[in-house]
């Protein structure tokens, strides 16, 4: 394949045909604003932000959805550029409040940045008089349609990404706004995972963390083999969010409903706090010296009086490598037996 | 898995079977779609029930349930007789075709039609697709291998591969989809009876002496071990004392009834959780662990890569990690076990374990390594096979369809299928603990089929008695076109409807994998 030959701010650049101008700058380390692109997903070009100049174009173009082209001479930033991302910038803000302080996303919103970048403000915003209804495709997602910017990748990944169609766009009265099919919802949360402002907040921990305020700590889910990559968000030793984490190889930052809302069961008050041991039919709390002892005496036991072939263990398909090891390490090196196996058939 | 994940981006053609991927393996499902409607590849769906992919299908095929060896040896007796088979890649790298070739014969379309009930055109268009439109992937799960027969089943769809040439390439492959976070790596780890880590057996002498010097013990058992199923059977026999942790096989195992009336049969039982399970319930002794937000080490995912897990919390109460629970056991046992944190267990593994020499902490920091990674600077294995097989030379295995081992009958006319839901994990004991996931999906529901439906009289949201030989369960019914005629489908994630009182335990040979996917029941509406 023979490679096209471009420049990008008087950088000589080589990209594979069907590149588009975005795509070539940022393998370059160039950078070019953008709120809608996603790499994942097909251009959407709704927020306007990645304009750019093309020698012998009369108006700047989209560079997320425009293809390389031999010889092509590309200008990333400009005065022009600028007055148009601005005003780009000013039409979103035209739609969304500035309710920052009490909104999930403030610290990580896309638009947040842009705006804090291009030192815009906001003209001629008018709060609707009282906030609109906030039903959403799926009880675990909260829905805040004023802050909505139309950017589109919620839908556009619902559709591309999982096929599940549960979003789309319609037009109310002149005004364009998101619609929802809540029997195709899967609750995945994808769209959550994509928005770019904090039109999408996740419903399920009571408790909320300041996105600067949490720690966030990247691991691997407790679910299904897939293996997904995420980050837990952690306040006050509590787990209050999660995302995914965009691990190319992996899940590239999608997870499904189980990764990324079953995580309640981690502060469950029926959680085990205590070993215990049962006397006449009945556990009692006891401490971990006693419950090892007596684990300890009564393996020790059943090996005298009937071998180590008469114990057996069970390993876990739910623990970690390390843990398997050590248990297999302890019923063979400690125990003695090769009885040592798990439901990997179940 | 021998192929990546994200491999199927990279396929013509993919077949999946005996999986509810959209359910059960969310992400993978996420590229399978990706990888029909931006890349063009043809999916063909070979599966009994109506799963969501069906809907993106190219071809839809619906064996009966327990019909798997009989269709893939249709497909391949197709791509023979039409010589569509990659002669060149089985000559160089297989042996055993012309035996194929013979057992094959039999399974002409019209034959095969009337064991699975696919007719006829439908299993030569989807041979000639898969022959054709290369590479081609086959992703399959627990319909597969949830069988008396599941160990041909897989024999059988790996011969389907190589006839192809599709193992060891990009996008092909033969991919299990594993159904537990780590089910990989605690095989890896030597979780297993007949095996330390990597595969390395414990009958060979060399390999014990080798653990034993590490682990500082005069000699290690030579005997290979008993598996779960036979743990459990001879509990209170053979077994007197059990040391389970994080496993719930009170309502995973088949015909549980039997398991549970073992496990009270112990002299002893030691239950290691996060929650008190219904496992747990019956111990002498509980300990409490951690779970995998609250501690360091790492999981391997189904396509062999080694992930980090890291600690972001503290374990409520007195909780301890699984490691410092073990340790502290051996210790009290007179056995000394210390480490210096879950690095110091992986520089041990790596130490041991040749696959997985090379991955370290260190280098797990920069993202997953997938086995075999022998050494420090190897890129590690993504793709399995690619010159030639892991054993030299790829083997087909001719085999013979046989029925399952309970089929429905004049008492006993249905069919009970079991699975999970897509809300749900397993044993229920970490998704049903919280409201979000209880929310979408709060009770067990059995899916029946419509005509059947209408011929029992039952309708969506009636309660009905499903009875097999082995119990009787009392649960909601959902009536739709989801099961075929004559089967029923039920999730085994819920206590209160613990469809595992019914199933049969009845093993695949081999594997030891009960047959959960069929057994025979009768269906009747509650009053
Ligand atoms: S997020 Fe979903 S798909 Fe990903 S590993 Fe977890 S359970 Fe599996």
């Amino acid at each position: 394949m023979s490679m096209v030959k471009l420049t990008i701010d008087g950088r000589q650049i080589e990209s594979a045909p069907g590149t588009t101008i975005l795509q070539a700058a940022r393998s370059a380390g160039i950078q070019i604003p953008t709120l809608c692109y996603h790499e994942r997903l097909n251009p959407i070009v709704s927020c306007g932000m990645c304009v750019v100049e093309v020698a012998g174009f009369d108006e700047p173009v989209e560079s997320c959805a425009t293809p390389v082209a031999e010889g092509m001479e590309v200008v990333t930033t400009s005065e022009n550029l600028s007055v148009l991302r601005a005003g780009s910038l000013k039409r979103l803000l035209s739609r969304h409040p500035l309710d920052c302080p009490i909104c999930d996303k403030a610290g990580e919103c896309r638009l947040q940045d842009l705006v804090f970048e291009y030192g815009v403000m906001a003209e001629g915003y008018e709060a609707p008089p009282k906030p609109r209804e906030k039903v959403y495709a799926t009880p675990l997602i909260k829905y805040w349609p004023d802050r909505c910017v139309l950017c589109l990748r919620c839908v556009t990944a619902c559709r591309e990404i999982k096929g599940a169609c549960a979003l789309d766009v319609t037009e109310n009265e002149g005004q364009r706004e998101l619609v929802f099919y809540p029997d195709k919802c899967v609750s995945c949360g994808e769209c959550l995972q994509l928005c770019p402002v904090g039109a999408l907040t996740e419903n399920v921990s009571a408790m909320k963390g300041r996105s600067f305020l949490v720690k966030k700590v990247p691991t691997t889910c407790t679910y299904c083999g897939c293996g997904c990559q995420m980050e837990l968000h952690v306040a006050d030793n509590r787990v209050v969010n999660v995302t995914g984490r965009d691990d190319p190889g992996v899940n590239q930052s999608s997870l499904c409903v189980k990764g990324r809302f079953g995580y309640e069961f981690i502060s469950s008050n029926q959680r085990l706090t205590r070993p215990l041991v049962k006397k006449n039919g009945a556990f009692e709390e006891t401490d971990w010296d006693e419950a090892l002892r007596l684990v300890a005496r009564r393996f020790a036991q059943v090996k005298t009086e009937s071998g180590a072939d008469a114990i057996g263990g069970f390993a876990s398909a739910r623990c970690t490598n390390e843990d398997n090891y050590l248990f297999q390490k302890f019923m063979r090196a400690v125990i003695g037996t090769n009885n040592v196996d798990h439901c990997a058939r179940l | 898995m021998t192929n990546p994940l994200q491999d199927v981006l990279k396929s013509g053609v993919i077949v999946v079977t005996g999986t509810n991927t959209t359910a059960n393996h969310p992400i993978i499902a996420n590229y399978i779609h990706e990888a029909v409607t931006k890349h063009g590849a043809k999916l063909i769906v070979i599966d009994p029930r109506r799963i969501k992919l069906v809907d993106l299908s190219h071809l839809w095929l619906r064996p009966r349930v327990g019909t798997n060896v009989a269709w893939i040896n249709g497909l391949m007796h197709v791509i023979i007789r039409d010589n569509l088979q990659a002669q060149a890649y089985i000559d160089s790298r297989t042996t055993g075709f012309e035996e194929l070739k013979k057992s094959v014969v039999r399974y002409a379309p019209d034959y095969v039609s009337g064991i699975t009930g696919i007719p006829p055109q439908d299993i030569e268009a989807a041979a000639r697709l898969f022959a054709t439109q290369g590479p081609g992937s086959i992703l399959y799960a627990m319909g597969i291998t949830q069988h008396t027969t599941g160990t041909n089943n897989v024999k059988c769809l790996a011969a389907l591969s190589m006839l192809c040439g599709y193992v060891g390439v990009e996008g092909g492959g033969v991919n299990p989809l594993r159904g537990q976070n780590n089910v990989q790596g605690a095989c890896d780890m030597g979780g297993l009876p007949n095996v330390f880590t990597g595969y390395q057996t414990v009958t060979d002498e060399a390999v014990r002496e080798k653990f034993a010097k590490a682990w500082n013990v005069g000699k290690l058992p030579g005997k290979v071990g008993m598996t779960v199923t036979e743990m459990t059977a001879t509990g209170g026999k053979d077994i007197k004392a059990l040391y389970i942790m994080g496993e719930n096989p009170l309502l995973s195992d088949a015909d549980v009834h039997h398991v549970e009336k073992n496990l009270a049969a112990l002299d002893f039982l030691v239950v290691q959780d996060i929650f008190l399970t219904e496992t747990a319930r019956l111990a002498d002794v509980v300990l409490p662990g951690a779970c995998f937000a609250e501690k360091d080490g790492t999981f391997t995912n189904t396509e062999r890569k080694v992930l980090r897990v890291r600690k972001a919390l503290d374990a409520p109460g007195e909780a301890w990690d699984d490691a410092r629970i073990i340790t502290a056991l051996a210790r009290k046992m007179g056995y000394e076990m210390d480490y210096a944190g879950a690095s110091a267990v992986m520089e041990e593994i790596n130490a041991l374990t040749p696959s997985y020499g090379g991955i370290t902490y260190e280098r797990l920091e920069q993202g997953g390594l997938t086995w075999p990674c022998p050494t420090a600077d190897h890129p590690g294995t993504p793709i399995l096979h690619t010159h030639k097989f892991t054993r030299g030379e790829g083997v087909f295995f001719p085999i013979e369809y046989e029925p399952s081992a309970e089929l429905p009958d004049a008492e006993y006319p249905f069919v009970l299928t079991t699975g999970r839901v897509y809300e749900h994990y397993h044993t229920g004991t970490m998704t049903r603990k919280g409201n979000a996931l209880n929310r979408l999906y709060p009770e067990a529901l059995a899916e029946i089929n419509s005509e059947d439906a209408k011929g029992l009289g039952i309708s969506s949201g009636d309660y009905i008695h499903i009875v097999s030989r082995r119990g009787k369960l009392k649960i909601k019914a959902s009536v739709s076109g989801m099961t075929d005629r004559g089967v029923a489908f039920v999730p085994f994630h819920f206590y209160e409807s613990t469809v595992n009182e019914l199933t049969n335990s009845a093993l695949d040979p081999v594997s030891k994998i009960p047959e959960l996917k069929i057994c025979a029941i009768k269906i009747e509406k509650a009053a």
